[in-house]
């Protein structure tokens, strides 16, 4: 059952062939008999199988959508009311949420079964699952790597088949990196498609929801739950959500990609290039034109990203100040003790990292020299996006310079580790969708192939994806020992 | 030496709408602590602010009344700091573009009149409260009041006297009132100053180091306060020593101010450009809309008093206070048809001293504008005297009876009859020889008595001009 499309599992449901209990309770063995893969930080066992009674119920009815009954699980970056939402940190290891952010509520009315919340790094800051309260995730496909991050514990769980499908956050890469890394599909929508409402916030202007599949067929199914304009989050956009499932098998004879030199330099592995040539290949049998083109801007994101979203997170995160919820030190002396030791013990390296830049850049005296000019340096991104996708109709290139790399190797050295998401981090600036699709294997390991399309053209994305999961079967391909 | 002063207000007005700026939560006030306070008020991991349309409506009519540039595109911003009663750790407020750009107000001191310049108003959200007592040490937070919206406006540094900027404070108190934009409600803190105060040596152009007084909620602390801080800052300088720009906070019960903060404890806000809100967008045709119903405003409704219905600068002054003490007079004067100035006067008089001992507002006068009209329309058709109308008022007060059915019910009516009058004058005439012959060998004082005396004995109904008018022939010397 664990190996089945979401299309196949509805059927089954409705065939009778098994119940949502039934399906759930295998997810939930599953789950535990994988537990050294660290993915979950919470399983709700109890009322993942009360609401699969009640999907029974729905389906017995006759009045199911398509994801009445399905087990999904939840980055734990998403508010769940009566569930544990940490967000991977240690501040929130208390924090119940008593209220469901508008992706669940999404989902509990489409009848999804929540499994669970899933494993990340805290506060979505990190690119490979590492800086988690709760210890790193591994990647199945090899246990001494990481699953990349922030969304780690979603792709790691998805590629094991630990849940059917899986919802994360991206704000520099956090869905496309590890879904690369973990041999999976993985979706960030346009900024503005999915609510951010009950979503923790990292950087804001950048934080981004979206599905994480193994198959790009699922992802358009989930994206269809999630999109949508929502009147709590004044930053999402109130234009029709299409039908994504409908155009996934139009010809994409004719699509002109454009490959950005800039993407294709010095910094990635040869053996990832190679794999995405092939790809590219893949494409041109199907039609498609491919041109190269310049995106000159490209080698400032890392630097204005690391500006604006420190900026963004050093003012998110202040309502963690050990007051009303969340962490508090023991024994406070006064109130300044109390912020100090609630947030210096309660927030880990990385965290505080982040939030000390944040701060710096938006000081007195450097506000101008740092958050205004990443800000500049935002819009010629934006621009080079823009000029990029009225030449072609879409932009392909890597999704990380290389593949998993081991539990320990970069956590050291934040640099190396931030420089992981060079060829994610533009895109969120931008605001425009990007998907990551599996492309093959260096050393047994997955590489990511990432589509990146125009402002709101997610049916488009994965209409081209899913063309290439047609031919090829990368996809398909389950880890070893999680067959 | 001679000093000049030089003050600036920030005045911190909160807009009387029904939920918060940026959440759906009511705005009520005096709620047991931390039941008006939804997921957004509390910070909750996860919650987005949306703005509340009607604060930005309100900021428009507040920006096109003082004739300001509004800004057709503004933005809401971040400042950053930590108190327990600030749940995000930092509020949304505008910073470098507020919504209502540069304006100004005119008002009077001592019958001359200053153009004040508005130098900005911005729309933020208000804090939660932090409460001391009955925690046995510890401290209480209630956040009922975070994300009430404000409208902070700040003045340029035009005033030079505490009394002008308490009457800036007057005539935005007013203005904001009769804009119904803000219920003007001081004890409340619905309508908070902070006072910018230097002062430098008179003829000298550059302003002298300043010091913020902080949260002063009343007219009169406001001028107490400014004054202290003139002669603290003259005697400070006058003795060799320097004015540092601080924070200072007033005591009322010393009147003193004292230091709260330095400039170098000052925070360091961080302001940036809230991601989580769009920049508000001001068309032409949404203004054009909110000017064509602002409401006639203090200053012209006073000048067209006194035009139009010949009133004094005080009568006239006091009767536009307020929009609905000027509604009520020119409904009364409408109705009854009298005289402006007798209406005027019974408003400003009989019927304000009775408001104000029973603690009410105009809105709550158990006289309405019509009832009050119907004993001043009998005052005008000499149905009764003044001095009867008191009494009828009084009646009016206790009770729902119009003043004719009082009339009627207690036998008010003023006496015209002449022979009637005539029989009484006779009668005190002939009894008070005594005084008839003062009068007559010129005591005019004495005539006071006669007038009493008739009217005494007719219960003051007679019509007082025609008891004059009798005596002084009876009486002819």
């Amino acid at each position: 059952m664990h190996n089945k499309t979401i299309i196949q599992l509805a059927q089954g449901l409705r065939s009778g062939e098994f119940s949502s209990v039934e399906l759930t309770q295998a997810f939930l063995k599953r789950i535990k008999r994988h537990q050294k893969l660290n993915t979950y930080i919470t399983i709700s066992e109890d009322s993942a199988l009360r609401n699969a009674k009640a999907a029974d119920v729905r389906l017995a009815n006759g009045n199911p959508e398509l994801l009445t009954g399905i087990p999904i699980a939840q980055k734990d970056i998403f508010c769940t009311e009566g569930v544990k939402t940490t967000c991977g940190s240690k501040m929130l290891d208390n924090f119940i949420a008593p209220y469901n952010a508008t992706v669940v509520e999404n989902f509990n009315q489409a009848g999804a079964v929540l499994l669970g919340k899933l494993n990340m790094d805290e506060f979505a800051m990190g690119s490979s699952n590492e800086t988690s309260y709760y210890g790193p995730v591994k990647n199945p496909w090899d246990m001494n790597t990481v699953p990349g991050g922030s969304s780690g514990g979603s792709a790691s769980a998805v590629a094991a088949r630990l849940a059917v499908a899986a919802t994360g956050t991206d704000t520099g890469g956090s869905i496309r990196q590890p879904a690369a890394l973990c041999g999976i599909t993985g979706l960030k929508p346009t900024y503005g498609r999915v609510s951010r409402y009950g979503m923790i916030a990292y950087a804001s202007s950048l934080d981004q929801g979206g599905p994480m599949t193994r198959s790009v067929e699922d992802a358009a199914i989930m994206l269809q739950t999630m999109a949508g304009f929502d009147e709590k989050d004044s930053t999402s956009v109130d234009l029709p959500v299409p039908d994504y499932s409908a155009g996934l098998n139009n010809s994409i004879a004719g699509l002109k990609i454009g490959l950005p030199k800039e993407f294709f330099g010095d910094g990635l592995n040869s053996d990832v290039a190679a794999a995405l040539e092939t790809a590219v290949n893949e494409y041109r049998k199907l039609g498609a034109e491919i041109r190269e083109i310049a995106m000159p801007n490209l080698n400032l994101a890392i630097p204005a990203y690391y500006v604006i979203a420190p900026a963004e997170c050093s003012a998110n995160l202040s309502r963690f100040d050990g007051v009303r919820y969340g962490y508090r030190c023991e024994n406070p002396a006064d109130l300044t003790d109390l912020y100090t030791r609630s947030r210096g013990e309660g927030f880990g390296k990385e965290v505080k990292r982040r939030i000390l830049m944040g701060t710096y850049a938006l000081s007195a005296g450097y506000y101008d020299a740092y958050y205004i000019k990443a800000q500049k340096i935002r819009r010629l991104i934006s621009e080079d996006f823009k000029n990029a996708l009225a030449q072609v109709d879409v932009v392909m290139g890597p999704v990380s310079p290389t593949t998993a790399f081991g539990i320990g190797e970069k956590i050291g050295n934040p640099i190396e580790m931030y420089l992981s998401d060079i060829y994610t981090i533009a895109i969120n600036l931008a605001g425009v969708p990007a998907i990551s699709i599996p492309a093959g294997f260096v050393k047994d390991k997955p590489v990511g192939l990432q589509i990146i399309g125009n402002y709101f053209a997610e049916d488009r994305l994965l209409n081209i994806a899913h063309r290439y999961q047609q031919v090829t079967d990368w996809h398909l391909q389950p880890p070893k020992g999680f067959e | 030496m001679e000093w000049e002063t030089v003050i600036g207000l920030e005045i911190h007005t909160q807009l009387a709408t029904k939920s918060k700026i940026f959440s759906g939560a009511p705005t009520a006030y005096g709620a047991a602590p931390n039941t008006q306070a939804c997921a957004v008020d509390l910070g909750l991991p996860g919650v987005l602010p949306v703005l509340n349309e009607e604060a930005v409506h309100k900021a428009v009519i507040f920006g096109m009344a003082i004739e300001a540039e509004i800004a057709p595109y503004s933005v809401f911003a971040r400042k950053n700091y930590f108190y327990p009663d600030l749940p995000k750790g930092y509020q949304i407020s505008q910073m470098e573009l507020p919504i209502v750009g540069k304006g100004h107000l005119e008002i009077e001191v001592d019958g001359v009149s200053k153009r004040i310049g508005i130098t900005r108003a911005h729309l933020e959200e208000d804090a939660g409260k932090s409460l001391h007592e009955d925690f046995h040490g510890l401290t209480g937070i209630d956040l009922n009041r975070a994300g009430t919206p404000l409208l902070e406006i700040v003045s340029e540094p035009d005033m030079r006297s505490a009394k002008e900027a308490v009457a800036y404070m007057k005539q935005l108190h007013e203005l904001v009132r009769y804009l119904d934009i803000c219920d003007g409600n001081m004890q409340e803190g619905s309508f908070r100053c902070d006072a910018n105060v230097s002062v430098r040596p008179k003829g000298q152009n550059e302003f002298g180091t300043r010091a913020e007084i902080k949260n002063i909620n009343s007219f009169k602390f406001v001028e107490k306060a400014i004054n202290y801080e003139i002669e603290r800052q003259i005697e400070l300088i006058e003795n060799g020593g320097k004015v540092v720009q601080e924070t200072r906070l007033y005591d009322s019960v010393k009147d003193e101010t004292r230091s709260m903060r330095s400039k170098e404890e000052a925070n360091d806000y961080r302001y940036f450009p809230d991601p989580d809100l769009l920049p508000v967008f001001i068309s032409e045709d949404y203004k054009a809309v909110i000017k064509a119903q602002l409401p006639e405003l203090p200053q012209a409704k006073k000048h067209r008093f006194k035009d139009q219905y010949a009133l004094d600068e005080e009568n006239a002054a006091i009767l536009t206070y307020s929009c609905q003490l000027a509604d009520y007079f020119e409904t009364a004067l409408k109705e009854s048809g009298c005289e402006a100035k007798l209406c005027a006067n019974w408003i400003t008089g009989e019927l304000s001293a009775a408001l104000n001992k029973a603690g009410l507002e105009i809105m709550d006068s158990p006289v309405s504008s019509e009832r009050l009209a119907g004993l001043l329309a009998r005052i005008r058709d000499k149905t009764i005297s003044g001095k009867i109308a008191k009494q009828v008022f009084e009646e009016m007060w206790q009770s729902t009876a119009t003043a004719d059915e009082i009339i009627a019910a207690k036998g008010l009516k003023q006496i015209t009859d002449t022979g009637a009058i005539e029989l009484i004058i006779d009668k005190i005439i002939a009894g008070n020889p005594g005084q008839v012959e003062q009068y007559r060998s010129g005591k005019d004082k004495v005539f006071a008595f006669f007038v009493g005396q008739v009217m005494k004995e007719m219960q003051g109904k007679a019509n007082p001009g025609e008891v004059n008018k009798m005596l002084k022939a009876k009486l002819k010397r």
